[in-house]
This record gives structure tokens, sequence and C-alpha cells, in this order.
């Protein structure tokens, strides 16, 4: 097996990866940096997200607001001195952004513009039309290009972690075009490899969102934090699961059931606000957990409208005018033509709640660490408790940029004075990965194929780990993911060939999804409370008594994972109530 | 939703076994409503596991999935099946060599990406404590259209020009090169010109402008390389024609 | 084994027949044939006068010829159509931008079809047709 020594491995190439590697590549020249991922840097996810990047830029703005806004939107769960120093980092990495040419919408006078968004006091979301991610992604991809000290290792999949004397110091990865393994060894190793939406069924996460990043730490040890916390974004394609932005809301978006009421205001987000002049942190304004929550109930009393694509509600976005919907919300026009038939500027769309973004996973302190010396992560893969038990639209960009310079920073910090590695130790690790990968192709008992136990992993995280989940039906998820999980010894690799072998990466992707999707059921089975994202029918109430800390998932092998408690940060806001409704102010 | 059942004919090709590229067909129960890469992914679940290709983001954004369908460069998600009657035939993406079945290797394009600087080289730096550099709507529009590149490289297969001459720096980065030169933060154009006004560069274009028809974003290259013939030949007027134009 | 991509060739003489849109281009680039010629006739024509009235005289007679005509309408109808192409690039490589928006392409375009028909009516003056 090839080795390919090197500083720093950073394994993933979308946003937060891309600004870790430029990071270091700006602070160190001299530092040798690997950019490995799964799929060129541009076809990352990052670039799918829509709506736009908070960070405090206009005068009637404050960071004290910001900081109020993004606690209270994550129910108290965020560790406060993470979100203090992330909401002072956000408009310096936004502005950084802007000056690498990302192509925000500006104000008349030049300045950069903003728009309101679910959940935030104050218009504070820096956009690039509804291509906010896409615009964020490629600046970033196009300004790596301008240093040589970063080697891209493109279409590369990592498979384990190469850990030796506590100390993380390299990772083994095969080439997906070649099929050939290399081991590459570092001072230090930043994960940045996206979510695990994938899990689920129905999801707005592109394919290549399979947690691999988050189940490589997992299982070298790491701790998963806070997985049950998965939210749904209240406004999908009914049939896709593409997102519609919430800027669709933000520029005056209304939602209304089949009687064409605007039901939020039955759910504590109301009085109404008057059509096409939305209201911050109200109404349609409202943060995602509880929007998506209020779709449930109208579910349950029977006032969704019914459609060849489900149950939904209908997002009415007219009166808006065409001029405006073009200028800025061009992508979800397309979009809802495209894939559904329907003219925004015509009809009111139908939409339903879609699993979107993982507010958990590898456990982080606010220097972006993992508890494994010599691994940090950043990104959706990592849990720094920036979101707490529901992310606020629109802080996760920043959060890419904040927290993916914040990793860069503390491996440079990690690697000073570090001895070389253990080769031998390593090369011993690495082995490991070349016999696991080979017994796969040369398993002559498998019984299992992947698509079929796919197929029941997400049915089984649908039926049993939604938007409102019981003791009961969170005991069947925990049971059915563990029975996957052994069953997945026996999963069928049909495809033997080396070359771009995408038989092989959907099996191990399955398999990161597994141990993902065990530390989400197991996590959530043992929150016996309702908190953010997370909501229970047989605990309806927060308790801040016995839960006011985040959930630690540690691997166990095959066996159910052991759960761990940490507690939560809480620096000058006390636990308080979630307030959404326009009479409060 | 209705269904139908769909003829694919997929191009196929295992560099283990084979020496050439064949068709395989494959008979899909679809949904009237879905998209080509919904099909494949059916044979890929339920059919066949060992046929390749990739996607990611479904929402013809990421750039993942482009192929040749029916002979057309298409993105395979938002190639709608309602769009096609009879067989449909999939094929890799031209003028790449195919690594397997629908996988071609994109290694030229990305090269040729990094050689127009595609970043900006700005005219005047500043600290960023200093703000952001203004920059009207008016400003902003002008290179708008052309920062919309998702590099999924169906330009590249649709222009005969690097087909048959593979040395030409192409439609999306030479597009790109442009979008940079158009931003007033930058000032890096004529780092840029020494790659873009050559043999290899936009003077290697005919104008054909398939590029831009089957331009998924509605970027529009070939105005972008015209725009750059422009301004390179007012670059050679000046340099030669007018004393004293050399800078 | 490992990798092996496979390259299929674009065949040098014929991938025009590949899409209708390659057609459509090669067609516009042949009618510069037709131009050029023309270009030719007219230079022989100068030549012509310039050897004197005789010659002048048999060139104008050839003119009248079936082939000359033949070849004029040919070449007319080349030139017309190439000068089509021409003014509908002219919005791709000219864009006007007034504030945020952009002119539409048609006005520019037909701009150029409006300068080419009073240059056009103006040269005709010029030679006495009117």
């Amino acid at each position: 097996m090839e080795t390919i020594s090197t500083d720093v491995v950073i394994i993933g190439a979308g946003g937060a990866g891309l600004r870790a590697a430029i990071a270091l590549a700006e602070t160190d020249p001299t530092l040798r940096i690997a950019l490995i991922s799964k799929v060129y840097p541009m076809r990352s996810h990052t670039c799918a997200a829509e709506g736009g990047a908070a960070g405090v830029i206009k005068p009637d703005d404050s960071f004290d607001m910001h900081f109020d806004d993004t606690v209270g939107g994550g129910d108290w769960l965020s560790d406060q001195d993470c979100v203090e120093y992330f909401i002072h980092e956000a408009p310096k990495e936004l502005l950084q952004l802007e000056h690498w040419g990302c192509p925000w919408n500006r104000e008349a006078d030049g300045s950069v513009a903003v728009r309101p968004f679910g959940g935030m006091k104050k218009k504070r979301t820096w956009f690039a039309a509804d291509k906010s991610g896409f615009h964020i992604l490629h600046t970033l991809f196009q300004t790596s290009l301008q240093f040589p000290s970063i080697t891209r290792y493109d279409e590369y999949y990592a498979l384990d972690l190469l850990v030796d004397g506590g100390r993380c110091q390299g990772v083994t990865a095969m080439e997906m075009r070649s099929g050939e393994l290399r081991q590459f060894h570092a001072k230090a190793v930043i994960i940045a490899g996206g979510g695990a939406g994938r899990m689920f069924p129905f999801s707005t996460n592109g394919a290549i969102k399979t947690g691999d990043g988050m189940a490589m730490a997992y299982r070298a040890g790491a701790p998963l934090k806070d997985m049950e916390f998965v939210q749904y974004h209240p406004t999908g394609l009914p049939n896709t699961g593409s997102l519609l932005t919430e800027a669709c809301r933000g520029e005056g978006g209304i939602l209304v059931n089949k009687h064409g009421r605007r039901y939020l205001a039955d759910y504590g987000m109301g009085p109404e606000t008057p059509v096409g002049q939305p209201q911050l942190k109200t109404m349609e304004l409202g943060p995602r957990d509880r929007v998506s929550q209020a779709y449930w109930h109208e579910l349950q009393k029977g006032n969704t409208v019914t459609t060849q694509w489900g149950e939904c509600v209908l997002l009415d976005m007219r009166h808006l005018g065409e001029k405006k919907i073009n200028e800025r919300l061009p992508l979800v026009r397309e979009l809802a033509e495209a894939y559904l038939g329907v003219d925004i500027v015509k009809e009111a769309v139908p939409i339903r709640p879609v699993v979107h973004y993982m507010m958990g996973g590898i456990s982080t302190n606010t220097a972006a660490a993992t508890p494994l010396p010599g691994l940090f992560a950043a990104g959706e893969c990592a849990c720094v408790s920036l979101n707490g038990a529901n992310r606020l639209g629109s802080n996760s960009l920043v959060e890419l940029l904040v927290f993916g310079r914040r990793a860069a920073l503390s491996a440079i910090e990690h690697v000073q004075g570090l001895p070389a590695p253990n080769a031998a130790a390593l090369n011993a690790r690495a082995e490991e990965t070349r016999q696991r990968i080979s017994e796969l192709f040369s398993r002559s008992d498998g019984t299992e194929s992947m698509s079929g136990l796919r197929k029941e992993m997400m049915d089984t995280m649908e039926k049993n780990v939604g938007i409102y989940r019981t003791e009961e039906g969170l005991q069947e998820g925990v049971n059915k993911i563990h029975e996957l999980r052994q069953r997945y010894r026996r999963v069928i690799l049909t495809d033997k060939t080396k070359v771009f072998n995408t038989d092989l990466f959907q099996v191990l992707e399955l398999g990161s999804m597994l141990d993902c999707a065990e530390a989400v059921t197991v996590g959530a089975l043992a929150r016996k409370e309702s908190r953010g994202a997370h909501q229970r029918l047989d605990y309806v109430e927060r308790d801040d008594k016995n839960y006011l800390c985040h959930t630690m998932v540690y691997h166990q092998g095959l066996d159910v994972p052991r759960v761990d408690y940490l507690d939560v940060v809480i620096t000058k806001s006390p636990p308080g109530v979630r307030d959404y409704s326009g009479d409060h102010k | 939703m209705k269904e139908r059942t769909v003829q694919l004919e997929v191009l196929r090709y295992n560099p283990d076994t084979d020496t050439e590229a064949h068709f395989q067909r494959y008979e899909v129960v679809c949904q009237e409503e879905w998209v080509v890469l919904d099909a494949l992914n059916k044979v890929k679940a339920d059919i066949d596991p060992t046929l390749n290709y990739r996607w990611s983001c479904h929402m013809a954004v990421c750039g993942s999935c482009g192929m040749m369908i029916n002979g057309e460069p298409k993105l395979s998600c938002h190639a709608f099946l309602r769009d096609y009657e009879g067989v449909i035939r999939v094929e890799p993406l031209a003028h790449f060599p195919i690594e397997r079945d629908l996988v071609t290797a994109p290694d030229d394009f990305m090269e040729k990406l990094k050689r127009v600087k595609p970043y900006v080289i700005p005219k005047e730096k500043k600290p960023i404590s200093e703000g952001e550099y203004k920059q009207t709507p008016a400003q902003l529009m002008k290179f708008r259209q052309y920062s919309m590149c998702i590099n999924c490289m169906l330009c590249y297969a649709a222009c005969p020009q690097y087909g048959l001459t593979p040395k030409f720096i192409g439609p999306a980065a030479l597009t790109l090169a442009h979008r940079y030169n158009l931003d007033s933060r930058d000032g890096g154009r004529k780092e840029r010109q020494e790659v873009v006004a050559t043999h290899e560069g936009v003077w290697e274009c005919t104008f054909v402008g398939a590029c831009s028809e089957v331009c998924p974003a509605h970027v529009d290259p070939a105005s972008a390389l015209q725009q750059m013939k422009i301004t390179s030949s007012i670059d050679w007027i000046v340099e030669h024609l007018i004393p004293g134009g050399k800078s | 084994m490992s990798r092996n991509p496979l390259v299929r060739e674009v065949p040098p003489t014929t991938w025009y027949f590949r899409q209708p849109r390659y057609l459509r281009y090669m067609s516009r680039e042949i009618t510069s044939i037709f131009v050029g010629a023309y270009c030719v006739l007219l230079v022989v024509g100068l030549q012509r006068l310039s050897q004197g009235q005789a010659a002048w005289e048999a060139f104008l007679l050839a003119l009248k010829s079936a082939d000359s005509i033949v070849f004029h309408v040919l070449a007319l109808a080349a030139a017309v159509y190439h000068a089509a192409t021409w003014f509908n690039a002219t919005q791709k490589a000219m864009p006007v931008q007034i504030g945020e928006d952009f002119v539409p392409g048609n006005v520019i375009s037909g701009a150029h079809y409006v300068a080419w028909m009073v240059l056009s009516v103006a040269i005709l003056y010029l030679a006495g047709v009117f």
C-alpha cells in the first residue's frame, strides 16, 4: 500500500474542508496539506444550500441579538462559549468571502445586502440570490486553486483513521478510479465530511451525504454528540425532497392549509402578520423545528392537502410578483417548475417537511478539537454545539467557515513539535483496513443485498425517528437498526471490479449510515424530554433538570453503543421560554 | 402517479474485461414524472448493482451527473422522461476518457480551470477590518451570469472544437476567467490574458455556440468567449497600432 | 487489473453529422466561401477595369451568363444567411448594460439589421439606383 506523508490531512472538500485548507495554507505555507474527498470539491453538498449566511453587519443589529437568537433557537442546548466565539467570527468570515469574490447581493450603495430568516430577530442573512451555498463553495474552491501547498486527492474514499499512541495520525483511503488503497500519514487530521441525512428516505441531502466522516471518527473512539437532533426543513418539494429555501418565507411567502388558513398562528407563532409583510421571528419566520412540527399537527387534524405525492401544505408566493421572485428566488422557481410542474408566480406550491440537517455529529469543543488528540472536525459532520437542539437557518454556512478555519488553526497548534509518526504502527493499522476491504471482495457467504438493507434502514428511520417520537417507536428503531448492523456483516458485494466500483462505495456508505443511525436512535430513546427538533409524544416538556446536557454516544463494536452525557456550557443566558408569538414584541 | 416502462440503452465499459464499450438494454418501470437519473438509480438498486455513474444533489446544482442522453449532453437529474419517447440512449459525456460505464475522467478540465486563475487577484488589497469592497448591483449584474457555472462540463461535451483540439481551454474555464475579469474587485485580467488570448484560449473558439445551448445553468459561455475575443483584439490594436499604446 | 481509460476519438471529417447544431454551424461556415468568392470576383472586375474598356466590357458580358447569374443568386443567399448569423451573434458579443439590466438581445441584433438596411439604401442611392 502506497504511503503519502503529509502534515495535515483534511477529509472532505466542501465548505468546511476548503476553508480549513485555505486557512492552513495561508497561515503556514510550509505545511503540506492533503485535501481528500470522495467527490470533486465543487460536487460537495455545500452547493445545494440556498438561503444565505448569517453575520452581524448592519448598524441596527448586535452581537447580543445574534447570540440570543441562536441560543433560544437551539432551545438552550447550545454551548454559549461556542456561540459567543461564532457570532464574533461570523462577519469576519463573510467579509473574507467577499474579498475572495463571493457574489453577495448588494444594496444600491454597494454595501452587502441582508435578508430576513427564520428565528432571527434582525435581518442579518447575507445572500447570493438563492444559490448562496453554491457561490460560497465555488468561491472557496476557486480561491484554493492558488495555493501550491494544497494537494488535492479528488475522488478518494476515506476508510479508517490511523490512530497510534492515542493520537490520530492519518487515514486510509481508496483511490476510486483505480481501486488502490493508500495510507496518508500526518500529524493532524481534520474531518469535514458532512452530514448523514441519507439515512432517511425523504431528505434534501445529496447522495453523498452518508455520514462517512462521522462514522470514521466514531469507530476510532471519538464520541458522537447530540445525534438525536435531526432537523426537518419545513418546505421541501413533496416528490424529490428538493429544498425550497427559507428565504421563500423570508421574502414574504406564506404557509396555508387546505382551508387557506395560515395555520402557524395556531401553534404559538401568531397572530397573523399582513400578507407580504413578513415580520421577524414570528409566523412564517418562526424557527424550523416549530414550523415543521406545526405541519405534523395539521396532518393529524386532517387539514393538509392530499396530493399525488402525499399530504402537503401550501407555500404561497404569488403575491411577491414575478420580478421579485426572479431576482431573489430564481432557483426556487426553476425547481418547482421543473420537478413539480408548478409555477410559483401563478400557483401556490405544495410542500412538506423534509429531513435536512443534523445538529449532532462528532463531538468537538470551540477549538474544533475532538476528544481524540490530533483529530479535528468542522461543518455538519461535527457537533461543536453551536446549533443546540435546533439550528437556525443561515447559521450553518457560516459555521463551515468559522469552524473550518478554527480547525485549521487548532491543527497548526497541535502539529508544532510533534515527532514523526511511528510508520510501522500506522502500517499495521492500515493493514487492518486492507483486510476489511479484501474480506468484502472475497466474501462468499453473503446473503444480504445492499439496497434491501438500505431500504429497511430508511423505512425504520422514517417510521420511528420522525418529527414526533415515542418510547415504543424508538425502542423498535433501536432494535431494528441494531439488527441491521448485525445483518450488514453478511452484505453481498456484487461488483468485484476495482475501477470506480460504486457498488463497493454504496456498501461502505451503508455501513457509515448504519453506525450514525444507531447513534441517532439510541440518543433519541435515552432523551426522555422534548427539546428543539427532538419531540417526544410521551415526554412533551423540556426537562432542564435532567436533560440540559449533551448526549454522547460511544461506539462499542457490534454491541449497542454506550450513552453518556456532558453538561451544556451556560455563560449568560439561563434556559428560558422560546417565544415566537407576534404579541410578545 | 402514472407508471411507464422505459427502455434504457446504457453504454457499458469495464476496463477489467472489455476492450470496447457496448450498449446494454434495461427495462425499467418508472414514474412518469421521473428523470433519467431516477431510472438509473432504479437499475442500480433493483436490476444491476454493477452499473456505475456519478450523481449527488438531484437538483441540477452539483454538476455530477452529466451524460449524453440520446446524443445530447444533459444533467441526468434534469432530463425528464416525459421529454423522451422510445428507447433512451445513455452514454458517458463525450470528449472525456471513459473510466468505466458512465464515469469519465475530468482531469483535463480540472487542469484547465486552474490555468485561467479563477479567483480574485485584487486590484487593491485591503484588510478585512476595513469592510467589504463596495460593489453596486449594476457591477454585480455585469458578471453574475458568468459566476453561475456549475462545472458540469456539458459544454465541453458539446463543443466540437474541444473534441477535435483537446488543447483548447474550453468554454467553462474561459468563461470563469471572464467572470473574474468583469468583477469590479479584480485586477488580474492582464495575468489571465497570457492564457486566455492565445490559440489555446479564445482564438480556438469558432463560435459553434453549442456550449450555450446545452448549459443547464444559463451561463452562455459562447457570449463570454466572443466578448473576450473583442477585448483581446482591442488589446492587440492598442499594443501594436497605437503609438505609445504598449503598456 | 487497474485503470484503462477508453478514449473515443472524434471522427475528424464527419463529426458535423453528429448533431443538427453542428450541421447548422458548418452551413454558416460554408457560406463564407461564397462571400469570399464574390470578393474575388469584385477584385477581378477591378482588374479588368484597369485593363481598359474592352476587358471591362467582356467582363460585364460574362456576368450576364447563366452560370454567373446562378452564382450570384447563390452568393446573395449565402451572404444574407451569413450576415443574419453574424447579426444574431452581436447580441452575445456586444451586450449593452443600462443600470442593472441588459438591453434585450433582439434589440441589439435588430439595431444591426436597421443599420444594414440604412447603409444598403445609402449605397444604392449613391450608385444611382433611385
